[in-house]
């Protein structure tokens, strides 16, 4: 294989795994406000991808469609939070997991009744021929799932490091309690959470869709390598869920180029179990987190 | 004794089916320290999460400033005016001093006051001053003391309540909160003060509840308290010889 070649495998794993970034973004966003798994995460990302083709569809400019669409996932995460997972907020983590993989499975036949059950496609943000770099060819909407990851990990790193509602988000996600003695009003935040975190997700199905279609059932695969990411990263924070995403997708891509395409989608399984028995922890957690 | 800013009336409240508090009645004034003593288990702690929202109320009022408090969220309870230093600190222990001393004030808007008041409470522990890009966790145990009290003054509060300060402390360091307290009282503040160590607490208080197994079984001013025969044999160790 020549550099070339290598340089190639290189960008589609970082193309991957950028998606697979902001989709593991939003599975530590809601973890580190609730403790739970969001397994409704991947939906997501699949209606990101479909209400942006049904916004052009309907005769809504492209720009407009897209940011609609994450609009839109992301009130649908509001309200999921509000309707379906405060009300039991006491029940403990198991009956709110659970409560998510059914919302993720409502989600889904929701949307096979509304989009019917075939791929569609979105077209690319920017048209024209893929730029070739170093011998490697780079299609046009890869620039803008890399520009895009950025823009949001950025936005999101300030959220949280800058603001009075990062520093409160980062007060929930330590202690319930404490936060609330502050008269930080904590149910609140877990639903600001969940609306970013499909944000996120919407984001991530807007982005990739053009180059892969999309249909009423991508939210599985892609909460599957959005939630080994996380694992990988170690559910800790923002940064640690973009390197779990950004690896998985380079050990996905050069998977295919050593071994065989054949194994692509079981690399995510493998990690997933690997960091679970090896290194709970993920690659950038701590051992245990500090607490007072 | 001037009105209470705070007034707990016959309250009763426990862990799902296990009842705790069986009707506790007590008053805070401003600029006055009370005391609750009582042995491990009296359920003081519980009192200190009943008033602040934490716990289900199954009977019993709370009035704050004159206004039912009764059954109020603890995170709009910080906006009325009350705050806890609670059991155990309950610090941000990743997070910086300076940032647990913001959060205290997450209710503020004015950044002005927010400001002034760091200053003062920095003025009080200037501890918090010096370690302020620590994070809270790297502190000893006398600093996130002073760090669990400033972060709760940041809210600036009409009625503060302490849950066991001095637990595990210095005695040179329990001196400097203790003083705190005294100079926070001088300023007018209704201090509710929660205390396995008798003695200190009636050193410094006005006035005291003896609180055994949910109920208050005695009440009066610290120099009664301090000179009650129970009291003394049970909870100042009169046995070993008085200090
Ligand atoms: N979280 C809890 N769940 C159930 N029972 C509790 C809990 N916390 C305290 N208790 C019980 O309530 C009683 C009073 O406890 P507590 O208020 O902590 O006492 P104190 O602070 O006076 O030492 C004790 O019998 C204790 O076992
Ligand atoms: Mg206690």
């Amino acid at each position: 294989m020549n550099s070339a070649e290598l340089l190639q495998f290189v960008a589609s794993g970082l193309q991957n795994g950028a998606v697979y970034a902001l989709v593991a973004l939003g599975f530590t966003l809601v973890y580190a406000s609730t403790g739970i798994i969001n397994f409704a995460q991947g939906e997501f990302f699949m209606l990101g991808g479909m209400l942006a083709v049904a916004g052009v569809r309907a005769g809504l400019p492209l720009p407009f469609a897209a940011l609609a669409s994450v609009v839109l996932t992301a009130s649908i995460g509001l309200l999921f939070e509000r309707v379906a997972l405060r009300p039991r907020r006491d029940s403990g983590p198991t009956v709110l997991i659970i409560i998510t993989i059914g919302g993720s499975m409502v989600m889904k036949s929701l949307a096979r009744h509304a989009f019917g059950p075939n791929e569609l496609s979105l077209p690319p943000f920017s048209p024209g021929v893929p730029i070739v770099f170093a011998g490697a060819s780079i299609d046009r909407q890869v620039l803008w799932i890399w520009g895009l990851t950025i823009v949001a990990v950025v936005a999101l790193t300030f959220l949280y490091s800058k603001t009075k509602l990062g520093r409160a988000m980062r007060a929930c996600s330590l202690s319930h309690d404490a936060a609330r003695l502050m008269g930080i009003d904590t149910a609140r935040v877990v639903m600001i959470s969940f609306g970013l975190a499909a944000a996120l997700g919407a984001l991530g199905g807007v982005a990739v869709a053009p180059l892969t279609q999309t249909a009423f059932d991508v939210g599985s695969r892609a909460g599957l390598k959005g939630f080994a990411a996380a694992i990988l990263g170690g559910l800790g924070n923002p940064i640690a869920a973009v390197v779990g995403g950004l690896v998985l997708g380079l050990l996905e891509s050069l998977s295919v180029a050593f071994i065989s395409s054949t194994y692509k989608d079981a690399i995510s399984l493998v990690v997933l179990l690997a960091v679970l028995f090896l290194r709970p922890q993920g690659l950038l957690g701590k051992s245990r987190r500090e607490k007072v | 004794m001037p009105d209470p800013v705070l007034q707990v009336r016959d309250l009763e409240a426990g862990y799902g089916h296990v009842s705790v508090l069986r009707g506790v009645s007590l008053d805070v004034a401003a600029g006055e320290i009370v005391t609750i003593i009582g042995s491990n288990g009296a359920g003081k702690s519980t009192l200190m999460k009943a008033i602040t929202g934490f716990l289900h109320l199954t009977g019993g009022t709370v009035t704050l400033d004159g206004r039912a408090i009764t059954g109020t969220a603890p995170e709009k309870l910080v906006r009325r005016g009350l705050a806890l230093v609670p059991e155990g600190r309950m610090l941000f222990g990743p997070m910086s001093v300076a940032e647990n001393l913001a959060l205290g004030a997450h209710t503020r808007t004015s950044a002005t006051e927010i400001a002034q008041d760091l200053e003062r409470v920095q003025a009080l522990f200037p501890v918090l001053a010096e370690r302020a890009a620590q994070p809270a966790a790297t502190l000893s145990g006398g600093e996130q003391q002073m760090l669990a009290i400033g972060r709760a003054l940041m809210s600036r509060p009409h009625v503060l309540l302490l849950d066991e300060p001095s637990l595990g402390l210095a005695p040179k360091v329990i001196a400097d909160i203790f003083g705190v307290l005294d100079g926070l009282r001088a300023e007018g503040l209704g201090i509710l003060l929660v205390e396995q160590d008798a003695n200190l607490a009636l050193k410094h208080a006005d006035r005291g509840y003896v609180m055994r197994t949910g109920h208050v079984v005695l009440t009066g001013t610290a120099e009664e308290l301090a000179n009650n025969d129970d009291v003394r044999l049970i909870y100042l160790g009169a046995w070993h010889g008085n200090e």
